[in-house]
């Protein structure tokens, strides 16, 4: 046999898909989830319809088992939510209210959400057990891309597609301040501030596969820095920019040394710990002023340049900017743009570098990462403080656009917004993050009604998403190796071999539709070798 | 003298109350090594539900022991409930994934419960009342310790004697022992692992609500909040004394409550919190495997 060429293919995968293979007979496991799923949380699982699933009557038979189902967890569910939804407790009079008005409403809530866990938990099984399936019929061609990869998003995977649509973003968010009120650009800020944090914590969550729950922590050391640096020593935007990146660096260092040996959930454990004692030492600690916080922290400088006086009257003049706006938070817009895109590109490259997939290795399997010569310290701690150095640069950016920070603002829920952004975006996923912090951030800010549900919604997702989809909206693409049984040069017997060395777009992909049997097209060749 | 003593007593009546929380995690650990996030919520709701009921049924008349027992059923029972659904929902769908997803999915399930009671109840802070009847204690003994304290040090003692009784003589305490230590040969043998997993759970989530119960008497108030911290300290407490070890978790509660409060009556009671974060971190470092728990090798 002449030696088998790899081709190498950007390709969406779960960052679980290995794992749910790797279970104990990976098909299997899986069938069974998909039997002992539905049962759901209550009940007999619903008659499966054993005589022909087409008919009529067995569908009905099967609706009916669904709905009385559904019925029964959500009864379960009322009768559990009950002491705590409808006996509210009253302190002022120091007894009940029975509010038995929101008992039908919790119903209700509990019977929807009951048929949709169903539903989605049937559609996940089904997908996971195709998924399994395909793995182990031969390579995964597309098959591996689960049902939602191959929907509108692989239009993008073209590179016309891309550029044009980086471009009209690019262009958008430049002009963004030129033509909206102040709050969009505040809005905006926080948003571009959440990006940056959640690419940052995507490094160390979703590419090394380090839970670091104390992401909070090296935020605020940034915010700290500028904040005392300015109180203490009268230095300007420019100079503690790097000054916060650096301390948050080194803090992750002198963090990770230690704790690095640990596995991942006494990691994250460690790491909630630590941003703990960080909160609580700037709470109780003099020079940080305690919980009354430092005030008065300045907007970054333009070359001296008195934007608002200057600059503003000339601009507005033209029609090129709302009356009402500061142009300090404009020049903080553009520096945080300037930021999240040094973030991405920095990110991107990272990711492709040695030491990302080294990073990647180690997420994947520790011991197997050993074995293949990895420093698994090093790679550990370098994924550690990198992505604290983010948390710094932006921690010093939010300092400078809301003048006033306080240990309040840097607590676990901070922690817990970022992580869900990175879980709903998808891990190790840049367009993910990006879009998951533009959703977390933006959609409650227009959802003024649900402010108060904005973290049981975050508990939520965080649930939701690892159920369904763990690997995140915008699955991260991961190389593939794909095996091609004969040489390029023996173009001639199989046709589907070459295509399989090309780029596999195009007429390369064997099951357009999703085809669930395994010895299809790709199969063929590529068992026997 | 007297002050260490106090400050004994009150470290013994933390320590119990941890002990009781941290059985939960340990025993959870222990079998499906999964840092169980959403336990201290568990404990949080087991506060909520007796504050709820000890009004209700005051309301209906109900007092004295009568009453603290009737709370304390309902309490366990809705809690045990809570623990069993919670598995069901957040991490047997994701049995068999990767390590990463049962640990947000906890992290996620615990922050959706804390904000749950914050909204259907109150962000506020409750008080608590003293739902234990005067024992009429006299002389020496009650110099050092209130009654609480007595009651929740006894308290804690019942529960453990009957979690070791548990564990060691049932049929059910068996396959969970035999689960925590082979899970594919218990099931070879005939064990329902699913049934011991939730079994797990309901225990652990039994214990919290008693921890809650108690807490409530001894701290007078309550709030949402309050499992987020339980539940750290009690996790480094079973960190502490080696997780996955039942003896090893009440060790380790009880060195933490000790050392929190000794912390408190001779440093600063500001830093009461930090010392169970820098225990935690110091002992992740240099013992990760704690006191009493033993090293393993890792299975590839």
């Amino acid at each position: 046999m002449t030696q088998a060429p790899f081709s190498v293919k950007g390709q969406a995968g779960p960052a679980s898909a290995a794992a749910a293979s790797g279970a104990p007979g990976g098909p299997a496991a899986a069938v069974h989830a998909e039997t002992a799923g539905p049962s759901g949380l209550s009940g007999p699982p619903a008659a499966p319809a054993a005589a022909s699933p087409g008919s009529k009557a067995a569908l009905l038979r099967r609706l009916a088992g669904e709905l009385r189902a559904a019925v029964i967890s959500a009864a379960w569910l009322t009768f559990l939510a009950l002491p705590l939804v409808v006996f509210r407790i009253n302190s002022a009079f120091g007894k009940i209210d029975y509010l038995w008005g929101r008992l039908p409403k919790l119903a209700a809530v509990t019977f929807l959400a009951t048929l949709a866990w169903r539903f989605l938990l049937r559609r996940t099984a089904f997908s996971r057990v195709k998924e399994a399936v395909s793995e182990a019929g031969g390579p995964p061609p597309e098959g591996a891309r689960g049902p939602a990869g191959r929907s509108w998003l692989s239009l993008l995977d073209r590179a016309p597609a891309k550029k044009a649509l980086f471009l009209a973003l690019a262009a958008f968010l430049l002009s963004v301040p030129f033509w909206t009120s102040p709050y969009v650009v505040l809005i905006l800020i926080t948003a571009l501030i959440y990006i940056t944090l959640g690419l940052g914590l995507n490094i160390v969550v979703g590419v090394a596969g380090l839970l670091n729950l104390g992401y909070a922590a090296f935020f605020g050391v940034g915010a700290y820095t500028f904040g005392l640096l300015h109180s203490g020593l009268g230095l300007g935007f420019w100079a503690c920019l790097p000054l916060g990146a650096l301390s948050a660096t080194v803090l992750g260092l002198l963090l990770g040394i230690p704790v690095l040996r640990l596995s991942g959930d006494y990691l994250a454990i460690v790491t909630l710990g630590f941003a703990e004692i960080f909160r609580l030492v700037l709470v109780n600690v003099d020079f940080t002023n305690g919980p009354r916080g430092i005030r008065n922290i300045p907007p970054p400088s333009l070359f001296g340049i008195d934007l608002n006086g200057a600059v503003k009257p000339f601009l507005a003049g033209k029609g090129l900017l709302h009356p009402d706006m500061d142009l300090n938070k404009v020049l903080i817009y553009f520096i945080i743009l300037a930021i999240v895109a040094l973030t991405v590109l920095c990110v991107y490259r990272l990711e492709n570098s040695r030491l990302g997939r080294a990073w990647l290795a180690l997420r994947e399997d520790e011991v197997a990462c050993q074995a293949m010569g990895i420093n698994r310290t090093r790679a550990k701690l370098t994924a550690f403080a990198l992505g604290s150095t983010w948390a710094g640069l932006a921690g010093v950016v939010f300092a400078s656009q809301i003048t006033f920070i306080s240990p309040a603002s840097f607590d676990f829920m901070l922690s817990v917004m970022v992580l869900s952004i990175v879980v709903l975006g998808g891990m190790g996923s840049i367009p993910g993050v990006m879009i998951g912090a533009a959703v977390l951030i933006l959609l409650p800010e227009y959802l003024r009604e649900f402010q108060d549900y904005r973290m049981l919604i975050f508990g939520l997702i965080m649930v939701l998403m690892m159920v369904f989809r763990p690997q995140g909206i915008i699955p991260g693409t991961r190389r593939v190796y794909l095996y091609s049984p004969s040489p390029g040069a023996g173009g001639g017997a199989a046709p589907s071999a070459g295509d399989g060395e090309g780029q596999g777009e195009g007429p390369a992909a064997p099951s357009p539709a999703g085809a669930s049997s395994a010895p299809a097209a790709p199969a063929g060749p590529a068992a026997p070798s | 003298m007297e002050l260490f003593l106090n400050l004994c007593v009150s470290g013994l009546t933390k320590g119990s109350v941890y002990a009781l929380i941290a059985l939960g995690y340990t025993m959870v650990y222990g079998i499906i090594a999964l840092i169980n996030f959403a336990h201290g919520e568990i404990y949080m709701i087991g506060a909520f539900t007796s504050l709820i009921f000890s009004m209700a049924l005051g309301a209906l008349g109900l007092s004295g022991w009568g009453l603290l027992f009737a709370v304390g059923f309902f309490a366990v029972a809705y809690c045990a409930m809570y623990g069993w659904t919670v598995e069901k929902i957040a991490y047997r769908p994701l049995r068999g994934q990767s390590r990463l997803a049962p640990l947000i999915s906890a992290i996620g399930m615990s922050i959706f419960l804390q904000n749950y009671v914050q909204l259907v109840q109150t962000p506020n802070f409750l008080p608590f009342p003293d739902l234990i009847p005067d024992l009429g204690l006299k002389g020496g003994v009650s110099r050092y310790a209130s009654q609480t304290q007595l009651a929740i040090v006894a308290a804690t003692a019942v529960c453990m004697v009957a979690l070791t009784l548990f564990i060691k003589k049932t049929r059910l305490g068996m396959a969970m022992r035999a689960v925590s230590q082979d899970p594919v040969m218990a099931r070879l043998s005939g064990v329902n692992i699913d049934r011991v997993i939730s079994a797990t759970f309901v225990i652990g989530s039994m214990l919290a609500a008693v921890g809650g119960l108690l807490i409530g008497n001894y701290a007078h108030q309550t709030d949402f909040f309050t499992g987020f911290l339980a539940g750290m300290k009690a996790f480094t407490a079973a960190v502490l004394g080696g997780i996955g070890s039942i003896p090893g978790a009440v060790a380790g509660a009880l060195i933490l409550g000790f050392s929190e409060s000794l912390a408190a009556g001779y440093i600063s009671s500001d830093y009461e919190d930090v010392v169970a974060f820098v225990l935690l971190i110091a002992i992740l470092t240099l013992r990760p495997e704690g006191i009493m728990g033993s090293a393993t090798a890792q299975k590839v």
